[in-house]
């Protein structure tokens, strides 16, 4: 009941100034709206031209490099520092070895969500008396579209063909345009030991990065084997998706050590993305942030107005009874609710502006499967927003009620 | 022998600024149950500064003060509230109704704030209240759509909701013409001595002091006469 009081004195005061508290919610509102519409916006650009790279990227990545062996064969003997100079890296096939027993482990671990295999290719593509260079990827079909979502990025053709029809490739869209090869057409491609080969365009694909799309394409690992000659065991690079990418670095060290590979985790190949995101993300926080308090001194001047001129109220409720604490209350209760109502109005009006942008169209040759603004609706800027409000408004709020708290009711009441 | 509500010891207070002059001067007297008792003086005899110590809205003063045999001083400034809120009743010269609320809600406040009945009973309380001043009807209506006569009761209304120990006034006529002024002093007469309600009433209309119980004459910060 005594709540319910504090409640109806602030109320009836609010109400009697009921065009600045409007204001001073329609500045809280303006603030979260931007706030929400800033962050989803800037977090779902982010999040696209991460995914851009990110997506295609294996958490860990497993391959073989051919490098000068650490140890010589004299380190065996002596263990004396020797010096040897001229060291050359053996002539070594990128095979990984037991690439099968390595696999099968892999998709025993209970962290990794899938593990699939690839196969490079270094190839010419003939046109006419033009060779280009290429690089092909075997790949498996389904688990490159299950782990790294393939299909999103053929733009034509069906990427199952891949799968199903033997010698097919589906085109890096540049390499696609430089060779005029239409989805059904045959290319000729040279392999790096000389062989000549057919293979049939199946769709094309297109990453949104240039320099990828005129140089790379897909072939199924069965294909990319034959063309190198080797046996269906021939693997070169393992890509492994792990449940928790932060826990990536971790893991490949640990599979370097246990599978005597090279291993990449994919904080260290893309470090420059990462800290693009944190910055973007940074600056939209600062910008949300700086709105509210602005309008956080909106509501500070707002209540120091209200209680000059509500002077002879708060002396009388003191004067009655009420004790500084009370009119404390009455105080921070009008700036919670200007900060309650303003931040409720602001997500929802932060909502409907995201969900407008997310209509408007957005088409460009770089990002073929996007089709409007992209918006992240994630929860968390919504309950950020929220809770940012009412702390704002707090604040605002505690000063002035201060100051009301310790209003002298002598001094009103004799200066009357 | 009625039971002492008030009482004071050697209340002194001095003024600081611009430079020290002590403006009450050992002042002590008491003030019994169902007492109707006037302090009259000239402007600036001290009068109004003893009536804010003896409410405990100032608490910057020499001497001991007790209400109802209880020391005030020490008391923290929410407990103090709780005394004026419980002990005392208040009727200042200018009526200090809240025009947000209703006449009924603005007497209720007090009541409200007590929290020792519910929201109905203090209602009806408040009801009953307005009554014994004749101006029921008007409960439902806002304070500015009253005559001053009738704010002035409805603030009478509002001292006494929580049936204080002691009402005090602060020239409670001080603002209204001669037939109000009357009326008012008849209801305090009334409560004094049908509800046996003790008042400290300061003035400086000798008229309205001549017709109290008892009298007490201030001068230069002293009582010269009780």
């Amino acid at each position: 009941m005594r709540f319910g009081l504090i409640i109806s004195i602030s109320k009836a005061l609010l109400l009697a100034r009921w065009k600045q508290t409007l204001v001073a919610a329609i500045g809280v509102t303006f603030s979260i709206t931007m706030f929400i519409t800033l962050l989803s916006f800037m977090t779902g650009l982010n999040k696209m031209l991460d995914g851009l790279i990110l997506n295609r990227t294996p958490h860990v990545h497993i391959y073989k490099e051919i490098l000068p062996s650490e140890k010589q064969p004299i380190d065996y003997t002596s263990d004396a520092h020797n010096f040897i100079s001229s060291v050359k890296p053996k002539n070594d096939l990128l095979d990984l070895r037991n690439s099968s027993v390595i696999m099968k482990s892999l998709r025993d671990d209970p962290r990794v969500l899938g593990v699939s295999p690839k196969v490079n290719v270094q190839v010419f593509y003939n046109i006419g008396a033009v060779d280009l260079n290429g690089v092909l990827n075997g790949i498996d079909v389904v688990e490159e579209n299950r782990l790294f979502s393939f299909s999103e990025y053929v733009v034509e053709g069906d990427y199952q063909e891949l799968k199903s029809v033997p010698n097919s490739i589906v085109l890096g869209k540049g390499a696609a345009e430089k060779m005029l090869a239409s989805i059904g057409d045959n290319i000729q491609i040279t392999t790096s030991r000389g062989e000549r080969v057919q293979l049939k365009v199946v769709g094309y694909f297109q990453s949104g990065i240039q320099d990828i799309d005129k140089v790379q394409s897909y072939v199924s690992l069965t294909t990319a084997q034959k063309l190198l000659g080797e046996s269906n065991s021939y693997i070169t690079d393992i890509q492994v998706k792990l449940r928790d990418m932060n826990k990536a670095p971790e893991i490949a060290k640990e599979y370097k050590q246990i599978y005597e590979v090279e291993a990449v985790d994919i904080q260290t190949a893309n470090a420059q993305f990462e800290t693009g995101t944190a910055i973007r993300t940074l600056i939209s926080y600062a910008v949300g942030i700086t709105l509210l308090i602005v309008a956080g001194f909106g509501i500070y001047n707002i209540l120091n107005m209200m209680i000059y001129e509500k002077m002879d109220t708060i002396a009388i409720l003191k004067a009655t009874g009420f004790s500084g604490k009370d009119v404390k209350r009455v105080f921070i209760s009008i700036a919670l609710t200007i900060g309650v109502f303003g931040g409720l109005f602001g997500l929802f009006f932060g909502f409907l502006i995201s969900s407008g942008i997310d209509q408007i169209p957005f088409k460009t040759e770089a990002l073929p499967t996007i089709k409007t603004y992209p918006i992240n609706y994630d929860l968390r800027y919504y309950l950020i927003a929220g809770i940012f409000s009412i702390v704002t408004t707090y604040f605002a709020g505690y000063f002035p009620s201060r100051k009301a708290s310790k209003v002298d009711p002598v001094v009103i009441i004799r200066g009357k | 022998m009625e039971k002492t509500v008030l009482q004071a010891r050697e209340i002194s207070k001095y003024f600081h600024d611009p430079y020290d002059i002590q403006v009450l001067k050992k002042i002590s007297f008491e003030v019994k149950k169902g007492e109707f008792t006037s302090i009259i003086g000239k402007s600036g005899c001290g009068k109004s500064t003893l009536l804010y110590i003896l409410s405990t809205m100032d608490t910057d003063y020499q001497g001991d003060l007790l209400l109802d045999e209880q020391l005030m001083r020490g008391k923290k400034e929410g407990d103090l509230a709780r005394v004026r809120n419980e002990k005392i009743g208040f009727v200042f010269q200018f009526h200090y109704l809240l025009n947000e609320f209703s006449v009924l809600k603005n007497v209720m406040l007090p009541g409200l704030k007590l929290n020792k009945l519910s929201a109905a009973e203090v209602e009806q309380h408040a009801y009953e209240k307005l009554k014994i001043l004749g101006i029921q009807d008007e409960a439902l209506k806002l304070p500015n759509q009253l005559s001053g006569g009738q704010k002035q009761r409805v603030a009478i209304a509002r001292a006494l909701i929580n049936n204080p120990l002691i009402v005090m006034g602060d020239e409670p006529t001080g603002n209204l013409d001669k037939k109000n002024s009357e009326i008012v002093f008849e209801i305090f007469k009334e409560l004094a001595e049908a509800f046996n309600q003790s008042l400290l009433i300061v003035t400086h209309d000798n008229e309205f002091a001549q017709r109290t119980h008892r009298i007490i004459e201030m001068e230069d910060g002293a009582i010269i006469r009780m």
